[in-house]
Order: C-alpha cells, then structure tokens, then sequence
C-alpha cells in the first residue's frame, strides 16, 4: 500500500530551481494519546524523510510526534541533469517506503 | 438512633470523598503527559548549536498567526543564502515551547538545494512561540521566532 505522492517536474532547465513536494500517507500517532482505560497508544510515527538523486543524498528530514499525519514536505534542488529522484520513508513498527520519479533536464 | 444516624453521614462522607479522590485521578492522569516548556526548549536548540550564540535574523518562519485546527498547521522556512558550494545552509532546525516534546522538525539541506527553503505540516498542543534556527556551512546559527495562536489544540492528550 505504498501511498506516496511525488510531485517533480517532468522537464527543467539546466540550472533551474525546481520544487520537489512529497506526501506518505501515514498516521504519525504521538506516543501522547491513551484510551479511556488510560491506556497509552503506543507511538507509531514516521522517524527519518530522505531524498536522493542518482544514488547522491540531496535532502534528509528527521521527523517527530510534532510532524502531522501524512506528512508533507516540501523543499527544492537544482536540476543540473537528467536522472531519478529516490524517496525513503522510514519509521516505528519497522515501517519503510519508497517511491521515485525521473527528471529530463535539457 | 442518633448513632446510627451519625454513622450514615460518615459513611456517606467517607464514601463522597472516596469518589472525589477518583474524580481527582483522571485529571492527574490527563495532566501526566508533561508539556515541553520554555526550558526544554532551551536545552533542545542547545543540543543542536553545542553551545554556540544564535543571531536573529536571515531566516523567515511563515506559519498563519492564528491557527483554527493546531492537528495540521502548514510552515514554511526561508533562509537568505547564495546557495553556493562555500555559502550555504546545512540545515534548519524548528522548535516549539509547549508540545509534548520540544522538536517539530530538523531539515538537512547541502549547496545542491539552491534555494533554503522547506514547507511541512506540523501539530500545535496550544498557543505558543516557534523557534526555526539556521545553520550555515561557516558554522554559525540563524534564528527567527513566531507567536501561533492555536484554537482547537492537537488531541495529544485526548481520550479515545
């Protein structure tokens, strides 16, 4: 059920700025919540966002209970050629997704 | 016969204020998950600058001032760099004073990013100050802060 949501630009410039935004659907439950027998839900969150292009590391999120469910990100890279974008969700309960997309930079 | 009624209204006393002290229970309970305070804070921005001054200014902290459902409030950070291979931002750093915990989000950026900004959605407990902190590749930090007035709070404590 990889649930993810890219979205990056089919087509740049060399040399452009482009906008990379990402969504996993996850419910981030905080470790802070218990039920109405004062039990406490266990933490099940998202831990660690990376991005990385062609095998290179370009940006690294750590995340917290203070991260709102399906967590989105958003950040921006220079496209300098063409090639693959790979996405890493990892997190509790052994938790780990991937996703990519490809860029054409002309 | 009024001993006997004496001995009601004891019980009844002793029974009324045995339930006032479980009425009192939950509420201790609901109260346990301790609030991150100004002071955790503190030590959490200390943990990532080891110590080192934090100058205001550079970085932007776009977040609505007055929040109507803090479970997901949108953010974005800005820092004013060149983005060049010597001059850039490692990373941004976001804070809050009375979550749970004092983290919201650490963002690790390289000169590849050519531009320092980052957006994600974040959950506030209540009304309080957000601290984002910048670092740079010559090593110094940037901060920037912003009051968020929270309306209906993040159900971090909520009974399910």
């Amino acid at each position: 059920m990889a649930a993810a949501l890219i979205n990056v630009p089919k087509k740049a410039k060399n040399g452009d700025v482009i906008e990379i935004k990402t969504l996993m659907s996850h419910i981030m439950e905080t470790g802070f919540r218990h039920t109405t027998s004062g039990v406490v839900i266990p933490r099940d969150i998202i831990t660690s966002f990376t991005c990385r292009f062609e095998g290179e590391e370009i940006f690294r999120a750590d995340l917290f209970p203070g991260t709102a469910a399906n967590p989105f990100i958003s950040f921006f890279t220079v496209a300098s050629k063409s090639g693959k974008f790979d996405f890493e969700w990892i997190g509790d309960n052994g938790f780990s997704e991937t996703a990519s997309a490809s860029i054409t930079v002309e | 016969m009024q001993r006997r009624d004496t001995s009601t209204r004891r019980r009844f006393l002793k029974l009324a204020g045995g339930t006032a002290a479980i009425g009192v229970l939950p509420a201790m309970i609901s109260v346990s998950p301790a609030e991150a305070t100004p002071e955790m804070m503190a030590t959490a921005i200390r943990t990532v600058t080891g110590g080192a001054p934090v100058q205001t200014g550079k970085v932007k902290l776009d977040i609505p001032p007055l929040v109507e459902n803090g479970n997901s409030v949108p953010m974005t950070v800005s820092v004013t760099s060149p983005m060049t291979p010597t001059d850039y931002v490692k990373s941004i750093h976001v804070f809050n004073e009375k979550n749970p915990q004092p983290n919201l989000g650490n963002f690790y950026l390289g000169p590849r990013a050519g531009r320092a900004q980052i957006s994600t959605r974040v959950r506030l407990a209540d009304s309080q100050k957000i601290v984002a902190i910048a670092k740079l590749s010559d090593g110094s930090f940037w901060s920037v802060s912003a009051d968020v007035v929270v309306t209906l709070a993040a159900c971090t404590e909520e009974v399910i």
